[in-house]
């Protein structure tokens, strides 16, 4: 049996039982936001640094509907269009209260939230020998995954399309030949729309799916939160049971034998 | 009486009129921030939140101060 209770996701040795993890944006409150993550089982929640409202001081906070002792926060460089906006983002998150794991994400086009895999990768080297923890948005290119993971990165996770799009796996190919080349965690991160997207990804050998619009946004966050619990759980365990071999032919599954 | 001098600063990009001689952890006081829950950064250099109580503020410093929000 594949016990998936043992089958941990590990990234820069910390343990979690669960593959799935939801960005904290575009939800209607933080109550509903708080419980989709609930719900999905996510242990890792993105976040981002943003200035305090200095002059409306009782609106609630993140960290009170979602305590950061119980699940952990990835710091984001969303909105972030170079490296410089990009480091500074993350060495104040880093202030905040010693996260070292993060997520950079620097962005090229306003239009397409395309990654600027060249600022990108300067990032990379800068945070990685500054001891951050990285893990790096990136496109679906197999060698800049390999460039990234040379740059110290410690969690390769390309898009499946642009940000938001809800496109779903656009290149699977892609994908799987990166999947091949690295030991590093591999996460689809982007572009998911439905919950059978996330099934695809962790099928293709993805160690796991980082999902936040097509949850939020779903006409029932509640619900589609749940679905991609499900489904990235029932990838995973497809993935490990290792499926047929295609072929072109009919192949019947009864025996031929003994037919009357 | 002495008469109260005022500096002009920047918080958040938003102007304001501090007491000359005040230091950054009153300001940050008077505004109610969570220091455990904020970073802080003076003129794009990061504070140490321990020292805030000892670093001085002059005319047209600027100071942002951010935390974590919902995103993706």
């Amino acid at each position: 049996m594949v016990n998936l209770k043992k089958d941990n996701l590990i990234i820069a040795n910390k343990k979690f039982n669960s593959r799935l993890i939801v960005g904290t944006g575009k939800y209607k409150s933080m109550p509903e936001c708080a419980k989709a993550i609930k719900l999905s089982g996510a242990e890792i929640v993105t976040v981002a640094v943003r200035r305090v409202n200095i002059s409306d001081k009782n609106k609630p906070l993140l960290m009170d509907y979602i305590d950061p002792k119980k699940i952990t926060y990835l710091p984001n460089t969303a909105g972030c269009f170079n490296s410089k906006e990009a480091l500074r983002t993350l060495r104040l998150a880093r202030e905040i209260g010693g996260w070292k794991l993060v997520k950079l994400e620097v962005l090229g086009d306003k239009k397409n939230l395309f990654p600027d895999m060249i600022e990108t990768l300067k990032s990379t080297e800068v945070l990685a020998k500054e001891g951050f923890k990285v893990m790096v948005y990136c496109n679906d290119d197999p060698l800049m995954a390999k460039r990234l993971e040379n740059s110290g990165a410690e969690a390769i996770m390309p898009l499946a399309a642009p940000i938001g799009s809800g496109l779903g796996i656009q290149n699977k190919i892609n994908i799987q030949i990166i999947r091949k080349q690295t030991k590093l965690p591999l996460i689809i991160d982007a572009g998911l729309g439905q919950a059978s997207d996330a099934t695809i990804a962790m099928e293709l050998g993805c160690d796991g799916v980082l999902v936040n619009t097509a949850i939020a946004k779903a006409k029932k966050p509640f619900e589609m939160a749940l679905a991609f619990k499900n489904a990235v759980i029932a990838g995973r365990q497809s993935y490990k049971s290792g499926r047929i071999d295609k072929i072109l032919m009919g192949n019947p599954s009864s025996p031929s034998k003994g037919i009357i | 009486m002495k008469k109260i001098k005022k500096i002009k600063i920047k918080i958040n990009g938003k102007n304001k009129s501090i007491i000359q001689d005040i230091n950054l952890s009153m300001v940050l006081k008077n505004l109610k921030i969570p220091l455990n829950k904020v970073a802080i950064e003076l003129n794009e250099e990061i504070i140490d939140k321990k020292k805030i109580n000892k670093i001085k503020l002059n005319k047209n410093d600027k100071i942002e101060i951010v935390h974590f929000i919902g995103g993706g």
